[in-house]
This record gives structure tokens, sequence and C-alpha cells, in this order.
């Protein structure tokens, strides 16, 4: 008779253990399903999780964009993490990605085409002040009337989408080509331009802001009072609340933080990888950070290393589309499976297989 | 005046077709949410139907096969996200999310020959004499038979919350699953059976989208209604009548907005196109912020249960 016993505390073992573990499994599964679609596996998955970084012929191209795709990732990732350790939901992390993306980009189209140190600088201020105002509304709406922040934040994202074609086709076009959707670029404007900072590192300002997030995040929550009671509010809400926590302050504090941090990723990526407000802008970076926070057990550090991860799987997922012809979309599904087997596998870290002889008691 | 050159029959019957894909997934996931279990999946499991759908009536040149594979693609989804809250314990938020992300790209990868062809059609519902009656005739009697169904299964899950004893057993086990444990009802088989509804009506109503509403496969094409249908039971405070009202004045919303649309209102589109978002969350506030802190959710909703014994 098998049957499964709670844990008394989670197993730290497997709590370390699984992320890696997910990771074959997703590997052996993405496998199969290449195998299915008539591909040689063993190539797709080397292309995938091997070439974009040992590879001779891709890995000058490749290297660099390792770091500018995980860079967004990490920087959405760490602020869901804090708000997912306080059961706080924001899974609209794309839609404060958009509007920071907007707000940044709209500083820069005013200024254009003035030069001025000044301008990088408050544009990186307009792109978090976007992504907070965007997460102050699940935030404010959840604190003054209860509405559940799971479903406004997602919905929200549809909102900022369709503000992000609005914008693309309209108040932000580029005057000077009549016809086309899409801002200017502003990789030509270079007062606006988030450039790389060392030549073919692919190391910009975002790469920057994310390590600077990481280690705040990683102080924050281990030194500081709040990372505290933002731990207490997840795993006991009604200690948190006898020891004096508002949670309606932890709410807005935590969607306020991955709001402005997803602002800011967005504002990164269109003044540099991405370069103009576009209808196609959004690349599902928000909801794959969510992965990410999840595959790096929600900890900074962890976070950096998954976020890495699913930086490279985008990479060779370009690759494998390019070489092999699969299809673009199979890498969806290997972030989806590779977070099922991640949820599936804690389960040993909560409980411990008994192995009971005759009659349950 | 714009409004003025819109026949009303014509806006009732638009809208009870666009109200249909998320009242089916709302009814599906009412009953789930009842069992005390929250399936953030919605959005997953209408895709898989809407893409499964899609494909087994284009290969089978049925529409009605297609809904019934449509029904079975929602429901494996379904039977993924039961094996994992149910059986492994897993956060059912988490799932649920994981759910969408991954039927997102499954059925990206599965439909991809499928773009741009048209399915077979879906014929009309012939009510004879009933559809020549003026105004109701046009407005309710010339709709295909998923509409009809649709409110037949409101029926239906009304009926059977409210009467059956089954029904009663498994509002037991979402008010109160410990209780329900020791009075000896299986909650967990309860809650797998519930799920399982629950992907098969979502699978249906993302099949509506793609057989009939749209009608077309394309990447995505569900746009976010999955989460309408979750917010729509919120709306509902899970009672089954509540839930049509709700997807009906949602299809009245979208309908209107299309109408401005065609009618050349100076508004862009995108603006008019977020007008469904903005009332679902608009609505949201006001069911919730209306009476106090319960709604009215079943006791036990996204509480995990584990038998210690």
């Amino acid at each position: 008779m098998i049957r499964l016993e709670k844990r008394k505390e989670p197993s730290k073992f497997w709590g370390i253990a699984n992320p890696f573990l997910a990771v074959a499994l997703t590997m052996l599964a993405g496998g199969i399903m290449f195998a299915a679609l008539g591909k040689d596996p063993v190539v797709a998955i080397r292309l995938i999780f091997f070439d974009p970084i040992f590879s001779e012929t891709f890995g000058s191209y490749s290297r660099p964009q390792l770091l500018i795709k995980s860079a967004p990732l990490i920087l959405i990732a760490v602020g869901l993490a804090i708000g997912f350790k306080a059961g706080i939901w924001n899974i609209g992390a794309e839609g404060q990605y958009i509007m920071g993306a907007l707000f940044g980009a709209g500083v820069a189209l005013a200024f254009f085409p003035q030069p001025g140190w000044y301008i990088f600088p408050l544009m990186v201020i307009a792109g978090a002040f976007g992504g907070f105002l965007w997460a102050m509304i699940p935030a404010i709406l959840k604190t003054r009337f209860n509405t559940n922040e799971i479903l406004v934040s997602l919905l929200l994202v549809y909102v900022a989408e369709r503000i992000l074609a609005a914008m693309a086709l309209g108040l932000m076009r580029n005057p000077d080509i009549p016809g086309f959707p899409g801002s200017r670029d502003l990789r030509r404007y270079e007062a606006a331009h988030n450039a790389e900072l060392f030549a073919n590192t692919g190391i910009h300002w975002g790469v920057v802001a994310a390590l600077v997030a990481v280690i705040l995040a990683y102080v924050m929550m281990t030194r500081h009072m709040l990372g505290f009671h933002v731990q207490l509010a997840g795993q006991a809400p009604r200690a948190a609340r006898f020891g004096g926590v508002s949670p309606a302050r932890l709410v807005v504090i935590c969607l306020g933080i991955s709001g402005a941090l997803a602002g800011l990723a967005g504002m990164f990526e269109v003044s540099g990888p991405g370069g103009q407000v576009r209808i196609e802008f959004a690349s599902g970076y928000g909801f794959t950070a969510i992965i990410v926070a999840f595959l790096g057990r929600l900890n900074p550090v962890g976070i950096v290393l998954a976020g890495l991860l699913l930086g490279l799987t985008y990479i060779g997922g370009e690759l494998s589309q390019m070489m092999l012809q699969i299809p673009g979309a199979a890498i969806q599904v290997f972030q989806g499976m590779l977070l099922f087997f991640l949820l599936a596998l804690d389960f040993q870290t909560n409980y411990r297989i008994r192995l009971t002889q005759g009659e349950r008691a | 005046m714009i409004l003025g050159s819109i026949n009303p029959a014509v806006l009732l019957a638009a809208l009870m077709v666009a109200a249909t894909p998320i009242l089916l997934a709302a009814i599906g996931e009412l009953v789930v949410e009842k069992a005390g279990v929250l399936n953030l999946g919605v959005e997953g499991m209408m895709i898989m139907g809407a893409c499964i759908g899609f494909i087994v009536a284009v290969n089978t040149g049925s529409p009605f096969i297609g809904f019934i594979g449509a029904a079975l693609g929602g429901m494996a989804l379904a039977l993924l996200f039961a094996l994992l809250t149910q059986a492994l314990m897993t956060n059912q938020v988490a799932s649920g999310l994981a759910l969408t992300l991954f039927g997102l790209g499954l059925t990206a990868l599965l439909g991809q020959r499928y773009v741009g062809i048209t399915p077979p059609r879906t014929p009309k519902l012939d009510l004879g004499p009933l559809s020549d009656i003026p105004f109701l005739g046009r407005a309710l009697f010339t709709h295909d038979i998923v509409v009809y169904l649709s409110i037949v299964l409101v029926a239906a899950v009304w009926w059977f919350l409210k009467y059956s004893r089954a029904g009663m057993i498994l509002r037991a086990v979402g008010e109160n699953h410990d209780a329900a444990h020791a009075l000896g009802y299986h909650v967990k088989r309860v809650r797998v059976l519930a799920i399982m509804f629950g992907g098969a009506c979502a699978g249906l109503g993302g099949a509506y989208l793609s057989l009939i509403r749209v009608p077309q496969w394309t990447e995505g094409m569900t746009v976010g209604a999955g989460w309408i249908a979750l917010a729509l039971v919120v709306f509902a405070s899970w009672r089954p009548w509540r839930a049509l009202a709700g997807a009906y004045l949602f299809g009245g919303v979208v309908v209107l907005q299309l109408n401005l649309q065609a009618a050349g209102v100076r508004i862009p589109v995108e603006y008019l196109s977020m007008s469904p978002y903005l009332i679902t969350i608009l609505v949201l506030v006001i069911i919730s912020s209306g009476k106090g802190r319960s709604l009215d959710a079943p006791g036990s909703l996204n509480r995990p249960f584990h038998a210690s014994s």
C-alpha cells in the first residue's frame, strides 16, 4: 500500500534538486515531442540548450543574445517572486511591461530630436512609473474593493496590448514614414538609445538593472523587515495580521515593486533590443517570467539561473526554427512542460512516499 | 444616429452567439469551483477545445464530431490539472497558469497547418414556424444547436446542484472538505469528476469560437475569453442562472462594440475592442465591493485536501 505522508518541514534537498530534475525531464519529453514532429531529438535538444553558447558557428551571435533575452526575464521574475512569496498573484506583468515601454518611449519621443544626458534617466523613471501605475490598478481595486488581483491584472494585459496597438498606429507613429505602423527607431536617437555598454557582450543598462534588482531583492528578503513580513504573510497570514503586518500595505508594495520592475524591463527593451513601439512588441516575457520565478524557487539567486536557462530556450528556439524548421511554438510548449514537471516534482518536497503493509491505519 | 441603424432583433441574436462560448466555459468552471477547486486554466482548456475541435471537424467534415473532439481535448488537459492538484497536491493557482501557458503553446503547434482553412458549416437548427414569429423568431429561434445546448446546460447544472443527491455531495465537498471526508464522501473523486466536466465545457466553448463564431483557427484566438469566463463565475456568485445573465450582458457589450466599429464611430478600433475587458473588471469591482468579504464563495475553494488518515 502506497500512501503520501506530509513532511513536517519541506525537504531542503528536493527543493534544490527538483528544478534540475524538471529541466532534465523537460528535455526528455521535449525530445519525444521533436521525434513526433519528425526531427532528430538529439540534434534539436542540442541546438536549443547547448549550441547557442558553445557552437563555433552561432556562438558569436547568440552568446550576447543570452543576456539580452535573460535580463528582462530576471528583472520581471525578481519582482513577481516577492509577491508570490506573500501570496499575492500578479500575473499581469506582461501588461506592466508594455506600459513601461510606452511610458519610456513616450518620454523619448517627446524630446526627439533634442540631445541631452538627462533624457535617458527620465525614460528610466517614466518606464518604472508606467509599470507601477498599471500594477496599482489591481492593487487599489484589491485593497479598496477586495477584487481578485489575479483576474484584474491578467485582464489588464489585454487592455495594455490594445493601447500598444493604438499607440503604434496613432499617437506614437513615426511621422516621417507615413502609412506604416510603429514609432521612430529609438536606436537611432542617441540620447534615448539603451546601447550596449561593452561591445559584443549584450550588456546594456537593463542587464545592470537586473543585477542590481537581484541584489536588492536578496538583501530585502533576507535582511530587511519587509522581507520578513512578506514571508510571514505568505506562510502564516493570521500570524502576520496579529504581528501588525497590514495586508493592504503588503498588496500595494508587492504589486508596486513587481509592476515597476516589469515596467523597467519594458523600457530597457523598447529603447534597446526592441528599438521601437510596434504592435508586435510584446513577446511574452511577462508570462515566461512567471515560470522563471517558480523555477528559481522564488529566490533571487535561483531566479538568475532560471532566467538564464529560459533566455537560452528563446535563442535556442530561434536557432531550431532556422536550422530544423521546428515551429516557434514548440518553445512555448517546452516552457509549459517545464512548469508542469517542476510543480509535479514538488510533491516530494512536501510529502513523503510511504510504503505501508497491510491495512490502512 | 448610428445606433438607429442597428436592428434590435439582429442585435439580440448576435448577443446570444457572442455569449455562448464564455457561458459554456463559465458554467463548467462554476461546477469546478463549487467542488472547491480553482482551475485558472480555463483559457488553456478553451484554446485546446478550439484547436482540437477545429482539426477534428476539418478532417471528418462534421462539426458535430468536432465538438465531441473539443470536449475530449479540453477534458484531457483538465485531467492533467486534476493529476497535478489532486494526486500530487500542487498549488492550484500555479497549476492553472501552467495549464494556460502549455495549452496556448501546444495548440499553436498543433494548429499550424490549419490556419486559413474554413471549417465545415454548422447548420442552424430548424425550428419551423417558431422562427417565423416576428422579432422573437429572428432573435431567439435562428440559432445553431449549441446555443440552445448551453442554455439547457445551465438549467441542468442548476437542477443538479440544487436538487440532486450527487450535486449536494459536490457542494458539501466544496464547502467543507474535511466534514465531507468525515461523512465518508470521496473528496478527490468528486473533485476530479468536476474538473473533467469543467474541461469538457471549456473545450466546447473554445470550439464554438473556432467552428461557429469566427469561424477559423488562429493562434491564441481565445484572447482572454477563458479569463472572462472565470470573472463571470465570480460575478454570478456561483449561481448558474446569474452566469447566464452575466454572459448575455457581456455578449451585449461585445456586440454593441462590434456594431460601433462597423458603423464607423470616430473612436479607434483598438479602444473599442478593449471595452469587454474593462467592463469585466468594472463588473468584478462592483460585485466584490457590494457584499462584504465572503462573496458566497465555496468554503474550501482553492484549499488543498489531504486526508491525514
